[in-house]
This record gives C-alpha cells, sequence and structure tokens, in this order.
C-alpha cells in the first residue's frame, strides 16, 4: 500500500464504490475521476481536493465539514446556464458522468482569492459593524460594492428548463429516516396493517447501517438490511421513498417532502413536492454532530468525526494520511478503530473528557492508538489547509490549560457531541431546551402524534467543548456566515442578551445551513459568557424547510396557465377565427374587437360602435353572471339584497338593481328578472359572478335558513348572444320563432322563455349599449350555431360583431355605469345618483342601515357626473379633476372615457367631490409626469346621447 | 395545511374551504343607532385562543358548518352545524 | 452616547472591540413614570424617542413582553414607500418616509435604507387605468411617482418575465421607495430612546391596567405595578388582547401574515417589485437573499407562522412574474400576527379611556409607518390631542362610516 504524504486519498479497498467504474467530473474547470457510488464531496476528498469554497465574510477557505445536508463549508455551483443548481451541498450530490462543479467565491481562484485581504482586517469586520459605520453621506454609497460582495451562487438568467411535480399522499404512519430505527418502525407499522409511507433523505435505505459492519439481530448489516427492505417491498400499503427528504411540518400532520428524482428521461420532473397528510409522525432522523470549539477550528482539514467514518467506510476515502482524532465522547473511536484497520495512520485521540471509559481505553490500547483524556485542540496551523493542531492539557476544572503539545497532521476530526434532527418536531410545536449533560436541544414535551426513535431519541453525554484559551476572533461558531466566539460576546457586551438579538446581531445561524453545526454549540458558549444556565436561554425558532426546496419544485406543474387557467366564452373559437383581439378581463379572454384587414383597434372599435347605432351588433356576453333563485320565498329572499323594492316586479319582467355589502357600499349591479313568481334570474358582472352566488348561498345558509329557496349559478350553462341595434328586432324576427317580439308585446325590460331555431331559450330586452336590445340566453354548448344563424340572418342588414371596447364606448355614452370603474370600494347608492330608491325602500336590505352613518349623508362625497370636452383632446381614465378654488389636494378622477361615436366629442364618466353640484361649471383635468394640468372640461349630467332612452325602449 | 372535518363529506384539505370570520354574530335590525350598528359591521373579539367561526365547504358539498378552533394552536376542538349554538368547551 | 463612526469602528477595532458600550442599557425598573409605552417594536420605540427628543418628555417606559423587535418588526419584509391614494394616508407614509431618509444620521445607526424603487405592476389593461388613476393621486398629493412602460420595467427589474401568464402591461414607480434593515431600525430607535433617558425593559408583560373613573393610572405588569398617567398601547398582533384588558373592544382581525427569504445569490434584482393581482412582492436584501411576501392567510391566527395553501400560492405567483427564479432555493419561511382593520388604514389616537392612547391596525404595512407612526405618537401623547396627519384615523371613523379605505394602496395583502 502507497503511504500518502499528505491529504486526503482514495483507498485501494474498502467502501461500497465501485473503482471499477470511474466517472468524470470537473471542478473549477480541472477535469477529474471518481467512482460510481462516490458523492461530490467523497470525490474530491479522493482527488486531494481541500479547498472547496471561501466563506462569506472573511474569504477563508472552507473544506468539506461534514457528511450530510448541515454542511457549512464545501458549497458549490452544479452545471452550467439554465440548468446551474447554486449552493449544492457536495457532500449530498450524487457523483454523475460529466457533472460540472465550480466554487462560489474566490477571485481570481477559490485557491488564491485577494478577498481573503479581508481576514487581515477582521476585527473591523466584527459582528454589527454594518450598524455602526457607513452612515454618512447615505448607505447608497457603500450599498453597490457590499451588495456585489454578498451571495453565494449565481441566479441562473434563464428560464428552468426542468419540470416539478407536486404530489399528494396519504397515509397512517409517516416515517421520516430510513435508517435502522426508521426501517424498524415501518415495518412494525406495516404488519399492523397501516399504510405507512417512509422517506429517507440518501439514495439508499439503512443510513449507517449501510456501511457500518455490525451484526444486526445475528445477521450482517448488509444482509439485514436487503431483508427488511424486501420484506417492506413486499407489504401492499407501504410506500419507500429514496432520496426524499421532509422539509416541514404543515399542521395538523400534514408534512412536505421534496423528492430528488433520478430523471431517467427528458420529460421527467427534476424534483418531486409531496404533501402528506400523515395519521401520525416517526422521526427516525438520527442526530447531527457538532463541532469543537477553538481557535482555527475552519481549517479544511477539520472535519466532523462521523463523517471521517462515512467517508472511509462508505466511499472508501481517508480525509487524511495521518489523522488526529478530538473529541468529548464515546463516539469518535469507531473512527479510530477503522482508520487503524485501513492502515491508515491515526495519531491519537484526544478526549476532552478527564475519565474514557475502560473498554475503550482497553480497546484503543489493543490497537495502539493514544489516548489523551482532559485533551482538547486550542489552536491549528496551516495556510490553506491544515498541517499542524496543538493539544493543551486541561487542568482539574478544564478552565485552564496546563501543558501543550503539537501535532504534525494533515486531518483533524473532532466530535462535539450530537443534537439530535428534531426540527419538524418544533416546527409541530413540540418544545425543545438545552440539556447540559447531551450539550443538545431535546424534547420536553411530548407530542401528541409525534414518535421520536433511534439516534434521535439518543441521549450521549459529553465533556467539555469549548477551548479555554486562544484568541475568541479566531474560534469560530459559524463557518458559513464567520461567526466567531468574539461576536457573540460582543453582542453580548452590546446587551443584545437574548438568543434571537445574539442570532440577528451576529447573523449566527442564519446562513444557508441555518446553523445546523452552530446552534448548540452557540448555546453552550452564551450560556457560559453570561454565566447563566445554557437551558434557561430558550432556542431561536426553528423554522421550515428543513433543506433548501428548489421554488419551481413547490409550485410543480403549476405554472403558467396552470397556475391562473383562463375562462374562454363559449364562441370563442369563432371569435378568433373572425378576427377578434383579445384581452383579459380578470380571468376571461374577451375579445376587445374584431379587425378587419388593415385595421387598428381603434378603427375597428369605432365602426363596430358606428355599426350598432346605425343597424345592429351581435354581443358574446356569456361571462355575465346568471343566477337563478327558486322556491315560494325566491322573491322576498332577493329583495333583502338589492336596494330596489322587488315586491312590484311581475312575472316576465325585469328590473336593473345595486346589491351592496353590509357596510353600505355598492357590491355589483345586475338585473332581476322574474320568469314565474317562484323562479327568479338574477344577472352579475362578470368578475363577481362567483362571489355572487355565494354571497347569496351564504346569507341562506347562515342567516335565513328559514326562507324556502334553492339557489342555482347557471353562469357557464346558459351562453349569452346580445344583439343590439335599431334593426335587432328584425334580425331576430328572421329565425323561427315562437317568442312574440312585437314591442306591445315584448317591451323593453321583459323576459320571454320559448324557442329559437328549436333550441330553448330565454331572451331579455336589457340594454347597455342604449339600443333596442335582445339578450338570448341559450344553452352554452349550442351557442355557436345560433350566433351563426344570426349572423346569416342579419348579413343583409349590417350586422356586425361587436367587442368590448365599442361596448364600453356606447355604454358610455348612454352614462351606463361600469361596476369595479365606475365604482370603487366606497361608492355608495348616492354616489351614483340612487341615492333616493335606496332610502325610499322601506324594508330592511342589506346594507341599508349603513346608508344612514354621518360618512355616507355627506354632500361632498365623491359622486358620479359626466364630463364633455373639446374635440380633438379625449380624455384619459386616471386623471385627475380640481374644481374652481378647489382647496383639496384632488376632486375626484376620471373613471370612463371615449370619444361619442356620431359627433366625435370627447366625454367622460367621473367621480367628482360634490360632482352634482357642480353640473354646469368647469374643472381642471391633470395628468401625466410630473402631473400637470392637462385641459379643462365641462361637467355635466349624464347621459350624452339619447336621454330619453328612445331607442332601447322601441 | 388545516385538515377540516367537513360534517357531510369527511377530512378534506383546508384548500377546499373558505373562512367565513366569526360565528354567532346576530343582525341588529334597522333600528339600533350608529354605534350598535359600527360595532356589528366592524368590532371582533379576535381572541388569541378558542374561537367560534364559520366555514364553507367551497369545493366540496357547498354547505356552511361552525368550527371552535383554537388560533394560536390551529387545534380544531370541535365541528358543529350551522345554526346550532356554541358548544361548551 | 459613544458615537458610531468609521473611526470610531477603526479605532475600537485596534483595541480588541472591548469597550462598545450596550446599545441600549439595561434599566432599574421604577414603580412609576410619565408615560409607558407598551410595546418594544418599532413603532413603540419610535414613540418613546421622539418622545424624549422632540418633547423633552423623558421619564418614559417601554415595556416589551419578549425581546425588542420580536414582532412584526423583526419579521416584515422591509419594504418602505409611500405611493399611497388617499391625502391623509399620504401625507402620513411620505411624513415617514422623509423620517426614514434622515433616520440613519438622526439615530446614529445604519439602518441601511437603500432606496433603488419600488414598481406596482399592472397586467392588463384595465390594471393600468387603475394604476394611472393611483399614480396620479400619488403625484397630487406632492409625491414622487411616474408611470413606466414595461421596456422601462425590464430594464430596472431585468428578470421580470413581460409575456408570462400575466404579462405586463406597465406600471409606475416610486423611485424614493426602497427597503431597510428592520433590526436596525429598532436598535436604533432603542439606542437613542435610551440614550435620552427611556427605559427599555424587556420581559416585562402587560397583564392589566388600573383604570378608575374613566382615566387610566398604570398598569400590572409580570414585574409588579407600575403607574403612569399616559399609557400607549403599540402592540401589533396582540392588540385586541390589550385592549379587551382596558375594557376595550377593536375593530381588529389577526392574521399571519407569511415572508420568506431564498438563499443568497449575487445581485439580480435591484428594485422591489409588487403585483397586486398575482399577490406577490419581491426583493433582493443586502446579503443577496430574494425576499418574498404575499397575501395574509385567510383564517385568524396567532401561530406566526403560516400554512401551506399560502405559501404554494405565493410562490407560484412569484414564479409567474420571475420564472427564472424557478431554481432558487427557498432557505426560510416564518409568519408574523398582522392587525387587519376593516378599511387597511390604521387606529392612531386616543381611546375612551382618557390618558390611554393606542397605535396598531398596521394590517401589512407598519414598517414603512415606523417613523411617522412614532413621531406622531408622541406628538398626540405629549399634546394630548391627535397630531394632524393621524386625525383621519381615530377609533371614532368606524362609527361614523369614515374608513379610509386603502385597500389598493396598501399592497398585496387584499
Amino acid at each position: 500500500m502507497t503511504a500518502h504524504r499528505e491529504g486526503p486519498y482514495r483507498l485501494e479497498q474498502g467502501g461500497l464504490v465501485d473503482r471499477t467504474q470511474p466517472v468524470p467530473f470537473s471542478f473549477n474547470g480541472s477535469g477529474y475521476m471518481g467512482c460510481a457510488g462516490d458523492s461530490l464531496a467523497s470525490a474530491f476528498l479522493a482527488n486531494g481536493l481541500r479547498t472547496i469554497a471561501r466563506s462569506f465574510k472573511f474569504h477563508r477557505p472552507r473544506g468539506i465539514f461534514s457528511c450530510g445536508v448541515e454542511e457549512p463549508g464545501a458549497l458549490v455551483q452544479l452545471g452550467e446556464g439554465a440548468r446551474v443548481i447554486p449552493s449544492a451541498r457536495a457532500p449530498v450530490v450524487e457523483l454523475t458522468p460529466g457533472l460540472q462543479a465550480r466554487s462560489q467565491a474566490g477571485w481570481p481562484s477559490v485557491n488564491f482569492d485577494l478577498g481573503r485581504l479581508l481576514d487581515f482586517v477582521a476585527p473591523l469586520w466584527a459582528a454589527g459593524f454594518y450598524n455602526k459605520t457607513f452612515i454618512w453621506p447615505s448607505w447608497h454609497t457603500y450599498e453597490p460594492l457590499i451588495r456585489r460582495m454578498a451571495g453565494l451562487g449565481r441566479a441562473p438568467g434563464e428560464r428552468d428548463p426542468d419540470r416539478y411535480e407536486v404530489g399528494n399522499l396519504h397515509c397512517d404512519v409517516l416515517v421520516i429516516g430510513g435508517g435502522l430505527a426508521g426501517l424498524e418502525a415501518a415495518w412494525d407499522a406495516g404488519r399492523a396493517g397501516a399504510r405507512v409511507v417512509l422517506v429517507e433523505q440518501g439514495h439508499r435505505l439503512g443510513g449507517e447501517a449501510s456501511w457500518d459492519r455490525a451484526l444486526i439481530q445475528g445477521l450482517p448489516a448488509s444482509s439485514w438490511l436487503t431483508q427488511m427492505v424486501q420484506q417492506l417491498n413486499q407489504m401492499s400499503d407501504v410506500r419507500l421513498m429514496a432520496r426524499t427528504t421532509a422539509t416541514g411540518y404543515y399542521d395538523h400532520n400534514v408534512v412536505a417532502l421534496l423528492e430528488r428524482t433520478q430523471k431517467n428521461h427528458a420529460g421527467a420532473p427534476r424534483e418531486r413536492y409531496w404533501i402528506v397528510r400523515a395519521g401520525r409522525v416517526v422521526l427516525a432522523t438520527g442526530a447531527i454532530e457538532q463541532p469543537l470549539i477553538f481557535a482555527h477550528n475552519d481549517r479544511p482539514g477539520i472535519m466532523l468525526a462521523g463523517a471521517a467514518r462515512q467517508y472511509l467506510r462508505r466511499y472508501g476515502v481517508a480525509i487524511g494520511a495521518r489523522i488526529l482524532i478530538a473529541t468529548n465522547n464515546d463516539t469518535a473511536y469507531a473512527l479510530a478503530r477503522d482508520l487503524e484497520e485501513a492502515g491508515v495512520s491515526v495519531l491519537g485521540v484526544a478526549d476532552t473528557r478527564r475519565e474514557v471509559p475502560e473498554a475503550i481505553r482497553v480497546a484503543m490500547q489493543s490497537l495502539s492508538i493514544d489516548v489523551f483524556p482532559g485533551s482538547i485542540p486550542i489552536d491549528t496551523r496551516g495556510f490553506s489547509a491544515l498541517r499542524q493542531v496543538t493539544i493543551g492539557h486541561l487542568s482539574a476544572d478544564g478552565s485552564r490549560v496546563e501543558a501543550r503539545e503539537t501535532v504534525h497532521c494533515d486531518a483533524l476530526a473532532v466530535s462535539g457531541g450530537f443534537n439530535p434532527t428534531l426540527h419538524l418536531y418544533a416546527q409541530a410545536g413540540g418544545k425543545l431546551a438545552y440539556e447540559e449533560s447531551t450539550g443538545a436541544l431535546l424534547p420536553v414535551t411530548q407530542h401528541p402524534s409525534i414518535q421520536i426513535l433511534g439516534a434521535a431519541a439518543e441521549k450521549i453525554r459529553i465533556g467539555p467543548r469549548a477551548s479555554p484559551v486562544g484568541d475568541p476572533k479566531r474560534q469560530w461558531v459559524d463557518l458559513l456566515h464567520d461567526v466567531t466566539v468574539a461576536d457573540l460576546e460582543l453582542a453580548l457586551r452590546e446587551n443584545f442578551t437574548s438568543v434571537e438579538h445574539v442570532k440577528r446581531y451576529t447573523t449566527v445561524g442564519m446562513a444557508a445551513d441555518q446553523g445546523k453545526t452552530a446552534a448548540a454549540p452557540t448555546l453552550e458558549l452564551l450560556g457560559k459568557l453570561r454565566g447563566v444556565a445554557a437551558s434557561s436561554l430558550g432556542h431561536t425558532t426553528l423554522r421550515p424547510p428543513f433543506v433548501p426546496v428548489t421554488l419551481g419544485a413547490i409550485a410543480g406543474r403549476e405554472i403558467g396557465e396552470r397556475f391562473a387557467p383562463h375562462r374562454l366564452l363559449p364562441m370563442h373559437d369563432w371569435h378568433t377565427a373572425h378576427g377578434g383581439l383579445f384581452q383579459d378581463f380578470g380571468e376571461w379572454r374577451r375579445p376587445v374587437a374584431y379587425l378587419q384587414a388593415g385595421e387598428s383597434r381603434d378603427q375597428a372599435m369605432r365602426r363596430e360602435a358606428l355599426a350598432v347605432r346605425k343597424n345592429a351588433g351581435i354581443f358574446d356576453g356569456s361571462s355575465l353572471g346568471k343566477i337563478e333563485v327558486h322556491g315560494p320565498d325566491a322573491r322576498e329572499f332577493l329583495d333583502r339584497f338589492y336596494i330596489n323594492d322587488l315586491t312590484t316586479l311581475k312575472p316576465h319582467r325585469a328590473r336593473y338593481g345595486f346589491m351592496l355589502r353590509e357596510s353600505g357600499v355598492i357590491f355589483d349591479d345586475g338585473t332581476v328578472m322574474m320568469l314565474a313568481p317562484d323562479r327568479l334570474l338574477i344577472t352579475t358582472t362578470s368578475g363577481n359572478a362567483g362571489r355572487v352566488g355565494l354571497w347569496l348561498e351564504e346569507w341562506h345558509q347562515c342567516e335565513w335558513p328559514q326562507l324556502r329557496v334553492a339557489i342555482m349559478p347557471v353562469t357557464d350553462q346558459w351562453a349569452t348572444v346580445s344583439l343590439a341595434g335599431p334593426k335587432a328586432r328584425t334580425i331576430l324576427g328572421k329565425l323561427a320563432t315562437d317568442i312574440d317580439l312585437s314591442p306591445a308585446a315584448f317591451p323593453h325590460l321583459g323576459i320571454r322563455e320559448g324557442t329559437l331555431l328549436g333550441i330553448p331559450v330565454r331572451i331579455y330586452r336589457v340594454s347597455f349599449t342604449g339600443e333596442l336590445t335582445y339578450e338570448i340566453n341559450v344553452p352554452a354548448n349550442g351557442a355557436t350555431a345560433l350566433w351563426e344563424a344570426l349572423m346569416n340572418a342579419g348579413a343583409g342588414d349590417g350586422l356586425q360583431p361587436l367587442g368590448m371596447d365599442a361596448l364600453l364606448l356606447l355604454r358610455l355614452e348612454k352614462g351606463f355605469l361600469h361596476v369595479g370603474s365606475d365604482t370603487d370600494g366606497t361608492t355608495v347608492p348616492d354616489d351614483i345618483g340612487w341615492g333616493k330608491v335606496a332610502a325610499n325602500k322601506t324594508r330592511d336590505y342589506i346594507g341599508k342601515r349603513s346608508l344612514r352613518l354621518p360618512e355616507n349623508l355627506r354632500t361632498d362625497r365623491l359622486q358620479l357626473v359626466g364630463l364633455s370636452g373639446e374635440r380633438g383632446h379625449p380624455f384619459v381614465i386616471g386623471s385627475h379633476l380640481r374644481a374652481k378654488d378647489s382647496t383639496q389636494v384632488t376632486d375626484g378622477w376620471i373613471t370612463s372615457a371615449g370619444v361619442m361615436t356620431l359627433t366625435n366629442e370627447p366625454i367622460a364618466l367621473a367621480m367628482l367631490r360634490g360632482g352634482r353640484a357642480k353640473v354646469g361649471t368647469q374643472v381642471e383635468v391633470y395628468d401625466g409626469s410630473p402631473v400637470a394640468l392637462a385641459g379643462r372640461a365641462q361637467v355635466v349630467n349624464p347621459p350624452f346621447f339619447d336621454p330619453a332612452g328612445d331607442r332601447m325602449n322601441a | 395545511m388545516l385538515r377540516i372535518s367537513c360534517p357531510y363529506c369527511g377530512v378534506r384539505d383546508e384548500t377546499e374551504f373558505h373562512f367565513g370570520g366569526p360565528s354567532h354574530i346576530s343582525r341588529p335590525p334597522e333600528t339600533v343607532d350608529d354605534s350598535t350598528w359600527s360595532e356589528y359591521l366592524f368590532v371582533r373579539d379576535n381572541p388569541a385562543g378558542l374561537h367560534f367561526e364559520r366555514w364553507l365547504h367551497a369545493y366540496g358539498c357547498g354547505r356552511w358548518f361552525n368550527m371552535a378552533r383554537d388560533t394560536l394552536t390551529h387545534e380544531i376542538r370541535a365541528i358543529y352545524a350551522m345554526g346550532d349554538p356554541r358548544p361548551d368547551l | 452616547m459613544q458615537r458610531y463612526s468609521f473611526l470610531n469602528l477603526a479605532w475600537q477595532a485596534l483595541r480588541g472591540n472591548a469597550s462598545w458600550q450596550p446599545a441600549w442599557r439595561e434599566p432599574r425598573l421604577k414603580t412609576g413614570y410619565d408615560v409607558i409605552v407598551i410595546g418594544g417594536g418599532g413603532h413603540g420605540l419610535a414613540t418613546a424617542f421622539y418622545l424624549a427628543r422632540k418633547h423633552g418628555v423623558r421619564n418614559v417606559a417601554v415595556l416589551e413582553r419578549g425581546w425588542i423587535g420580536g414582532g412584526n418588526s423583526g419579521r416584515n419584509t422591509q419594504v418602505a414607500r409611500s405611493n399611497y391614494f388617499y391625502p391623509v394616508s399620504s401625507a402620513f407614509y411620505d411624513h415617514s418616509l422623509k423620517l426614514y431618509e434622515g433616520l440613519g444620521g438622526e439615530l446614529n445607526f445604519n439602518v441601511m435604507l437603500s432606496q433603488r424603487g419600488l414598481i406596482a405592476l399592472a397586467h392588463s389593461e384595465h390594471e393600468l387605468e387603475f394604476l394611472r388613476r393611483w399614480c396620479n393621486a400619488i403625484r397630487m398629493n406632492n409625491v414622487d411617482s411616474e408611470m413606466l412602460a414595461p421596456e422601462e420595467i425590464k430594464r430596472i427589474a431585468s428578470p421580470i418575465d413581460l409575456q408570462g401568464r400575466f404579462p405586463v402591461f406597465g406600471g409606475f414607480t416610486q423611485r424614493r421607495a426602497g427597503i431597510s434593515r428592520h433590526d436596525a431600525v429598532v436598535w436604533g430607535f432603542a439606542r437613542g430612546a435610551s440614550n435620552l433617558g427611556v427605559d427599555i425593559v424587556q420581559n416585562c408583560e402587560v397583564m392589566g391596567f388600573d383604570i378608575v373613573g374613566g382615566r387610566v393610572h398604570g398598569v400590572r405588569s409580570s414585574l409588579g405595578p407600575i403607574t403612569a398617567d399616559k399609557v400607549v398601547m403599540s402592540v401589533a398582533g396582540y392588540s385586541s388582547h390589550l385592549a379587551k384588558l382596558a375594557g376595550l373592544r377593536i375593530p381588529i382581525t389577526t392574521m399571519a401574515l407569511q415572508a420568506m427569504v431564498t438563499e443568497p445569490v449575487k445581485p439580480v434584482l435591484n428594485a422591489v417589485v409588487m403585483s397586486g393581482s398575482v399577490h406577490a412582492y419581491v426583493s433582493q436584501s443586502d446579503r443577496g437573499e430574494i425576499v418574498i411576501g404575499g397575501g395574509a392567510d385567510a383564517y385568524n391566527s396567532y401561530a406566526q407562522r403560516g400554512g401551506l395553501p399560502q405559501l404554494r400560492a405565493t410562490i407560484g405567483a412569484v414564479l409567474e412574474l420571475f420564472p427564472s427564479f424557478s431554481r432558487l432555493k427557498l432557505m426560510r419561511q416564518w409568519a408574523g400576527r398582522v392587525d387587519i382593520t376593516p378599511d387597511t388604514s390604521p387606529l392612531m389616537g386616543l381611546t375612551p379611556v382618557e390618558g390611554l392612547f393606542i397605535n396598531c391596525g398596521w394590517g401589512t404595512g407598519g414598517y414603512k409607518a415606523i417613523p411617522a407612526g412614532g413621531d406622531t405618537m408622541a406628538h398626540t401623547v405629549a399634546i394630548g390631542t391627535p397630531h394632524p396627519l393621524i386625525a383621519a384615523f381615530g377609533l371614532d371613523r368606524f362609527k361614523t362610516g369614515a374608513l379610509v379605505d386603502e385597500g389598493a394602496a396598501a399592497g398585496v395583502a387584499h
């Protein structure tokens, strides 16, 4: 066996990797080889790579510290371009052929980083330094530089080419952790007939057992594992998920998982986010090893002992050629034994405890490994990687160092105890407290549906964890954010004493690793520094996610059109085929105009509007809400919602009205139609169709259940084809129908049921354009046929399809309200001229009482008025208004605007303070950037066209 | 995510439901004074603890029901029909 | 007060940082004060600071039941802006933004105010019309604002997708808006107040009031009774509870408002971007994290944690606006307890109990209001009548119906 001179290397045998299958990868542009079964970290180590990254503040070299998600050092960027993944943790990245990894900091390179100069003036950048400077002249002077220095990776610039999925699971037992304890728990539950889901973060089940060599129930671990997994796979209600991490607990035993798929084919999702609804949860999540605290404890080459062991036994990699071990508990001795067995030089084990258990001393003796009880590392040297460690021999009470010795080594494996991984338990409301003898945050309460098993439930007693000597400025507590013991001292000195203040002041635990290897030692140190029991300090809140989760995975496939599907009109295809130009109106795609060859949108609008005024237009109004209310109490029920008196509404008649919120504010407008005394049909605005239906149900079920009504939203079931214009009756009359269309038989505001071309329809005469209008409700599936029939029938009469632009202009000319544009969340009936109707209704209705609140009785409220302007100077919606001699900042704004179809005069609707009293006067119009006088307008009473309503009453 | 046991459909995800504010608020007659009316409109107990509230199974049976839920822990203590009186908890 | 400056920083660094003084004193609690401020968040501490600084009222105690800044002040997304619709709101919030602009110097504490601008997006023609009305309103209020075309928005916030499911039709910006460091604002006010003689008392919970004849005489706290002629309730998240102890019922509903951050990345987003209809607001902190907020969780909650549905909805919304953020990773999520009022405007000023003042109801927008909240409350307490800037936000507006409905202007919470 070749003796290696320095640094980590691959052993010739051992581990679960396949040395016969080399796997090429690159790091910072240079090519290397790993083996099948390697992680990126083990491949780094096998290739002797020690400096992988740079720390955040001081740009000190960082190497591999752990073997898991808790990694605070070796964070790298994977991939390039659109597939880049920032801040991947090397120990948990599976090595795949062609993997490209890059350091995220270090200029010009990670091995030689000019940023290290910051380290030489480190005291200047002590915790909180930015609070005390950069004030003058302003933060802007310094911010750009600070921002460029911050940040760990690069965000991709392109759209994510990968897909993600969200899945849903239900189970009786969710077992988190696929090590020994987790597998046994799954097996127990499965045998009892429960539906079980087991999740394991790594790509193989078994955890430590898969590379440990102990016997389990008399069998070699690997055999036991194979058998167990086989048995579990045979249970039909047990689901095993590898490469899956539980990321958060979200109320009522709902747990979110992140699965890293193997992406076997191009269309496969890269990751899946699972939402699991569990009957109960088992945490077999193990524990995270903690570091020892001593000066220069951050050099590459210093690693957690359990990690070193895993690199050895699982990956066949020795973390160094001459390894020193330092520990405060029993577990690290297994590393010593394993290294010795593999022929790697172990220089000794420094144990901070004065008393090392007998069995261990004997075992080490038999292996000729020196043990130094009552010793702790107190300093290290090495420029970018470890070269030597100074061991201090502690006094009896551990407060002083009585002797020192220097050990030349290239690796130091440390074990400072274990902190059970109980994040989900804490997120579920379980209480944790620091416990002195184990130096860990342990549960103090029992959670009714969470059980903790295995290493997560173990209590491993520890000795001292921190060196009593050494420069506190050089003793690291948080390797990623460069937080040192001196920073903790400084925080306390400045009265940031609560653990949350310490965290926010020093940023300990706030980095991407969220303090997984910092939290417990920090509490211990704070206790010591404050002279109180660490158990009395509480702890910072453990928040989801446990590991960082790709945003795309959380959205899954609900992106783009699936995030908010558009709603399409029943005649959508016809509109598209005939030049329809679409815009979004809430969720709906609606045509604003039908462009003919060579036409601009504005030209199309003017042509369509003119067509309606002169001949006829046909409009797809299907998105407007339609709700049927049936029952003996239907009219009584609806009467409680409208400001209008519905008791006088007769069969086959329609009435236009308003619904209010209980605060008196206008909620919606629409038409109430009586098909029969116990069958009413109401219309609503498109945007409120759903809301009004829910509103009616709410009041019925919660307040007036005694009223005998059934409420049926039918917006989607019926299409609405609207035929408007002087020739509307003529055109409609060409279609076979059993409805008498003569004006006497079917006047304005009438509603008739019958058939058109044999199709059942309801037709009502309500008008938004101000022209003679027939709104035809036809079953949505048959709507296009009727539409086309009408288009054919009207071809010789100049019938044209009518888009939203023209519609809104035509209604504006009539001064008809567009709820949501001309009204807002403060408008009450009187503001829009319906005050008398609202006040005259004697019966109570929703919102009625509020109309008598003082604010709603003021005369200087914003009131709806019309504006008329000069030809050639159209109004702009959103412009503000000021009356002559006004003392207010603003007197209102323009809510709708257009240019009259027949006269080309600019008109508008506006909310104007005390508007009705200002009719006949002039106001100033303001718009622009910066806002300036844009013109003047005459305040008038709408409507601007056919005020008597002769056309629609025809 | 809350798991809510609709009295008519069984346990479903929170996303199937709409929250409807506190329960057991009586609508006063229109003869009350401004102060009483505005209390009805706006003032709420808003307890940190047991809260009686209304929920609608919007993407399910479409029925309203009442719930007693702890607003600190989100524990659901009782579910009862709309119109039923507040349970003694 | 030990002055903060680069020179001092360097000087102290040379001496091992051993002589830095406490940022605020650890006081000995007295049995009585002139004024008690309940709530050691940004608003409470700012109130105490301005009482001492501008009105010479220094015999003040701020009682905080946990650690200062532990409530919403320490949990928000740090946005400061004054792009409000109604003149009364505009005047108030711009006063606050102006105070923020001078805060670092006034407090001698770097609050890291970064006025990189805020953009509100319009995703349809109708929304654009509405934004124009809003933008004009802001300018009529003499506050900076300007409409932006989509290309200009893309230049400022380059990762934005103009052509996604929610195409960007335009928007408006307030260039003076931006973000600052929330902890720094809390600590800066604490340090300033403490230095002027205000006692900041942590781990002190108010359990009751001493009210006799409709007048407040003090409080009963977990550290004993404390007398005061004037008491200010400034405890977002527990306002209803505290008001109830004083025999008051207020129009507040408490809900969880979530916030979340991604792992830090190099600078990629320079402005704060807000979308009302897609329900999210996004910025990038100086540490490089993408900071995200959205709508409040839909039901009453004091749990200070958000639910999964709202988390997914907010992240979905962010990815519609910024699809290239899809590969970034969520690092941490949390929530505050926000006071939602019926009109999303705050409750400030007097209460029916003489000497008892209230400052709450900030909903999702309290952070930007901290300096003006403190300043106007200090005036109100010192003088006895509401400061003109907050006259419209009194409790009695609900009786008269004079709501100030800033539903649109307050951002994405509605």
